[in-house]
């Protein structure tokens, strides 16, 4: 019986969720310089289009229709053959094409998300290749095995919204990537200044107010567990962005506008896995050591000297391990974690972390290597220089001068 | 006739112009200017990555005038644009050789 209700939430949230990509666009499109503003805007934006294509063909049906041995789905619903306006498996409360919709657009962020590592020198060819590859043999199989009855689920791993399935695996994606793909020409020996902080605040709001449809979405209806994971995902959130303020206050001695922005999204990334899970006091705890966390991970890069240009892995990857584990620990609705007696809980969350991060790694690892040995992944040395904007797309981000 | 080139703390400006305009000085040219002298430039932070920055922001005015005014402007460049703190700046004083006024032709000291 589909709810009115549910099915007007579920809409709304599912637009909300479309916001976040174009709003990831605005936030990586500011750190960049400026002559490459428009192509890291374009690898965010143009998922929009490409997964939306490969979710109709196959991807859905691989993701959500049936299961073979907990690994991967059917391709009962290739062409979304049977996903129609009754109510389907995931929820008797709203049309089967809604719960589809929705979940398209969180495996159109997923990838987009990944870009900001090897932000400014990717050829754009070997990035549409790359995200066709990597949606179909990475976030497919994830997200099969957390929520469309794969092992993950069965074996009780808790991911409200994706902790796992999109921040994790994009984080670990992202590692591989700056790794395999090599440091921006003049990393460390010429200054990377972000060239508009203002567009990066904007896009950054922009996250976290299309995140109160990821989170609280998540719980596909229009009910106490929304509001819950809707509230923890703004405490977790504010929470993150101070902590994150603070400590870079301490170890560098200024507060940053970026910092409050970055801390903001290394929240939601950590509240994400626990939202629906949690209380109030638990998303304090949350986002406190999410900004933490994250922002040592960013000192760590400095250390270990790969070029993650926008700092995916120490936010993402970071970010979403902890937010793993810390479901582990405080799950208290709906789960019961290690602080409330149930350590099997955090056991489960290892386990699904752990896994997540060796296939992500492992297969985006080989996608990479073969785009690179041949078509190629860089942009040349040249066309580097010149910038992404008008070297790969003919066009400049701002012609007033 | 000289050429007087001061490079100035911006936000001395106004006040330089001012002192210059009530002595009786008709024209000048501003530039926005970047650069380095004993002054040094300052740290940016952004998220891990610290940057020195050099290159400081600065003004300079360029102003022509007969030589017998040149000790007169360049006092009152001192006297407006001076704090007393590191990076004031500097004035440089060039011989000219003429002056053309567009319009009209006119040159010399009749075009300043």
């Amino acid at each position: 019986m589909i709810s009115s209700g549910d099915t007007a939430w579920m809409l709304i949230s599912t637009a909300l969720v479309m916001l976040m990509t174009p709003g990831l666009a605005l936030f990586y499109g500011g750190l960049v310089r400026s002559k490459n503003v428009l192509g890291t805007m374009m690898q965010s934006f143009i998922c929009l289009g490409i997964v939306s294509i490969i979710w109709v063909l196959y991807g859905y049906s691989l993701a959500f229709g049936g299961d073979i041995n907990g690994l991967i789905g059917t391709l009962q619903w290739a062409g979304l053959k049977g996903v129609g306006l009754e109510p389907g498996p995931y929820s008797d409360k709203i049309p089967h094409l809604l719960f589809c919709a929705f979940q398209l657009m969180f495996a159109i962020i997923t990838p987009a998300l990944i870009t900001g590592a090897f932000a400014e020198r990717m050829k754009f060819s070997a990035y549409i290749l790359f995200i066709i590859l990597w949606s179909t043999f990475v976030y497919l199989p994830v997200c099969h095995w957390v929520w469309g009855g794969g092992w993950l689920g069965k074996l009780g791993a808790l991911d409200f919204a994706g902790g796992t399935v999109i921040h994790l695996n994009s984080g670990i994606a992202a590692l591989t990537a700056a790794i395999i793909i090599g440091k921006r020409k003049g990393f460390h020996t010429s200054p990377f200044y972000p060239h508009n902080i203002t567009m990066t605040v904007l896009g950054a709001s922009l996250l976290w107010f299309g995140w109160f449809g990821f989170n609280a979405g998540s719980a596909l209806a229009s009910n106490g567990t929304a509001v819950l994971a809707f509230f923890t995902t703004q405490i977790a959130t504010g929470t993150a962005s101070l902590s994150w303020v603070i400590t870079e206050r301490i170890i560098r001695g200024k507060p940053t506008m970026l910092g409050a922005a970055s801390g903001a999204v290394a929240g939601l990334v950590a509240i994400t896995p626990a939202a629906g899970f949690v209380g109030s006091t638990a998303a304090i705890i949350i986002g406190f050591f999410a900004g933490i966390i994250c922002y040592l991970g960013i000192l760590a890069k400095e250390r270990l000297g790969y070029d993650d240009s926008l700092d995916v892995v120490a936010i993402h990857g970071a970010g979403g391990l902890w937010g793993a584990l810390a479901t582990g620990l405080l799950a208290s609705f709906g789960g019961t974690g290690l602080l409330f007696g149930n350590p099997h809980q955090l056991s489960v969350q290892v386990i699904g972390a752990v896994s997540a991060m060796a296939y992500s790694g492992i297969v985006t690892s080989i996608i990479l290597l073969g785009v690179k040995h041949t078509i190629g992944l860089r942009v040349s040395e040249e066309e580097e220089i010149q910038g992404l904007d008008v070297s790969l797309h003919g066009e400049a981000g701002y012609s007033i001068r | 006739m000289k050429k007087i080139e001061a490079v100035i703390k911006p936000f001395k400006l106004e006040e330089v112009k001012e002192e210059l305009q009530a002595m009786g000085i008709t024209g000048m040219t501003v530039t926005e200017v970047k650069g380095f002298g004993r002054q040094k430039g300052h740290r940016e932070i952004y998220r891990g990555a610290e940057y020195e920055v050099d290159f400081v922001p600065k003004v300079k005015l360029e102003i022509v005038v007969p030589a017998e005014m040149t000790d007169r402007v360049v006092e009152a460049i001192i006297k407006s644009a001076r704090t007393g703190k590191i990076g004031d700046g500097k004035i440089f004083i060039l011989p000219l050789e003429d002056v053309i006024r567009i319009r009209t032709g006119e040159s010399g000291k009749e075009a300043i």
